[in-house]
């Protein structure tokens, strides 16, 4: 166990640094042109500069705000409304064709509504990031209390637990798994859904940072506001990892 | 009369099979269980026995016919009952404690009572040392036991209970075995006990009902066990009274068996 973490974090380690390596040959021996892809040691350049002068800092935490209120707002809607279709199979089945209608709609197309309808604050990026988690979280939930154990059920029910009890004992535990891996995927949308409403419309966030830089073709900044986009996901995905461990430490013993 | 404590009156249960047709489990059941009594029920692999105990927990209702608890008919959760599943049915997240307390905590007990009781049933099993593992980390036998401790530590009249020693090893099924004739001898409480050993039926209860074959199983026979109380459970099956009941429930089960054998639904 304690081996393989090791072997598994030396093969990323050397991925990683390949990939970096090759790309900064490539530019280095002009088989690539730096106006195209930046190259590695001019985007670690930009970044660095951006933290020690501090103006990435403002603009960071603008989006991180707005995806985590679009993270919390569209997962506690996801998760209120997948439990409650999952625990009412009739209104589930008089929803089912708007659900799958609204999930259809391109979230791209929603952005400048949403510009019209909130302004150009926060509130229009906060409600992007909504509409995209909200949906891989209801589904998450719905399925994860349709796929709870029968006999469980069957059986805290026989032991006096109520519909509430049953919720809270039962059915969010067990679909905690789910909900888990979807949290995962909708970090990465909160994000997504933030930065694309700032990219869109507005003058602070990592989104507006990056459109500015696409304004003059300066690719260094594009890579490196993705770069510093990819690195918060990857903290924050590791954050919620070891939330799950701790959750789900029930689970371990079986694997 | 008094009246029983659970009654099947013309009891009869179909499923649809996967070729979308009827299948009749049950068969007109007409069954009493009188109350502080323990009643064993045998009969072939899939003849419907677990189908009958989860119609007399509520969560399955008859096809026809209904379930009556202490004399009114039997809608929804029967909520005197408390029902051992064949299956596991520990919830995983809850390590051993936690799940023998359940049915206090959802009862709005405190935690620290709760855990103490739960404490005591897992002594009374043979699993003090194991209150903190995760259902995941016991043997089959172990999380059968902890099942029971967690359906005996609520006080319900009746105790429904489908093979619960099944997979347990001969020495612990007998200690298990002594510890269910001493909770029903302290409180007279009603048992309907489903087990495919008849030695264990005969062993244990006041009445064996043999059921029939599938499809349409239905009562074949009853047999009362006079044998005397308290038993000696490690001796009783060489006693020559034992022997006799054993034979003759054995022929008609025999029967049963067989022709569910000669059906292929087995
Ligand atoms: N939910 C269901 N849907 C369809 N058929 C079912 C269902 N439950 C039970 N049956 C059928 O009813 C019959 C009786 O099943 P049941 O589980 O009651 O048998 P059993 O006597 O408990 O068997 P075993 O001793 O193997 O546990 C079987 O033929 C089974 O296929
Ligand atoms: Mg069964």
């Amino acid at each position: 166990m304690r081996r393989d973490r090791g072997i598994v974090f030396a093969w990323q380690l050397a991925i990683g640094i390949g990939a970096v390596a090759s790309w900064q040959w490539l530019v280095g021996v002009k088989l690539l042109d730096p106006f195209f892809v930046s190259r590695p040691s001019d985007i670690a350049i930009r970044i660095a500069t951006w933290v020690t002068s501090g103006v990435i800092w403002g603009h960071l935490l603008i989006t991180l705000e707005e995806a985590f209120l679009g993270l919390v707002a569209g997962a506690v809607l996801g998760i209120t409304l997948g439990f409650v279709l999952a625990r009412s199979p009739l209104v589930a089945r008089i929803c089912d064709p708007y659900i799958t209608m609204l999930n259809g709609v391109p979230r791209v197309v929603l952005a400048p509504i949403f510009l019209l309808w909130f302004g150009l604050g926060i509130w229009s990026k906060v409600a992007l990031a909504v509409t995209l988690v909200f949906f891989v979280m209801f589904f998450n939930t719905f399925q994860g209390v349709r796929d709870a154990d029968r006999v469980l059920v069957d059986n805290a029910r026989m032991l006096g637990a109520s519909e509430r009890q049953l919720v809270r004992h039962v059915l969010i535990p067990s679909a905690l798994t789910w909900i888990f891996s979807s949290l995962h995927t909708s970090l990465g949308f909160a994000m997504v859904g933030a930065v694309v409403g700032e990219y869109l419309g507005s003058s602070r966030g990592l989104g507006y940072m990056i459109s500015q830089a696409e304004g003059t073709f300066d690719t260094t900044g594009v890579f490196a506001g993705m770069v510093v986009l990819a690195s918060v996901v990857v903290a924050a995905g590791m954050g919620v990892t070891r939330l799950e461990k701790w959750l789900l430490r029930w689970k371990r013993s079986e694997a | 009369m008094p009246i029983p404590a659970l009654e099947f009156v013309h009891v009869s249960r179909s499923f649809a099979t996967p070729a979308g047709r009827d299948y009749r489990a049950l068969d007109d059941i007409c069954l009493a269980v009188p109350a502080g009594a323990f009643l064993a029920i045998v009969g072939p692999s899939g003849c419907g026995k677990s189908t009958l105990l989860n119609m007399a927990a509520g969560l399955l209702a008859p096809t026809s016919g209904t379930v009556r608890v202490g004399g009114a008919e039997l809608a929804g959760l029967n909520r005197h009952a408390t029902y051992m599943f064949q299956q596991d049915a520990l919830l995983p997240w809850k390590d051993v404690r936690e799940n023998v307390g359940l049915g206090l905590t959802l009862a709005g007990v405190g935690r620290a009572d709760a855990q103490a009781r739960a404490d005591a049933w897992l002594a009374r099993v043979g699993l003090a040392a194991f209150a903190r593992h995760f259902p995941a980390q016991l043997s089959g036998g172990m999380r059968k036991r902890v099942a029971m401790a967690q359906n005996w530590i609520i006080d319900r009249d009746v105790l429904l209970m489908d093979e619960p020693f099944s997979a347990l090893d001969i020495h612990t099924r007998q200690r298990m075995e002594g510890e269910l004739l001493a909770l029903w001898g302290e409180s007279r409480r009603t048992i309907v006990f489903v087990t495919h050993d008849l030695e264990e039926a005969i062993a244990l209860a006041d009445e064996v009902v043999v059921l029939s074959a599938g499809p349409a199983s239905h009562v074949v026979s009853r047999h009362a066990v006079t044998l005397d109380r308290p038993r000696d459970l490690l001796d009783l099956r060489t006693e020559p009274a034992f022997v006799d009941l054993y034979r003759s429930i054995w022929a008609d089960l025999r029967q049963e068996v067989i022709k569910s054998h000669a059906s292929g639904r087995v």
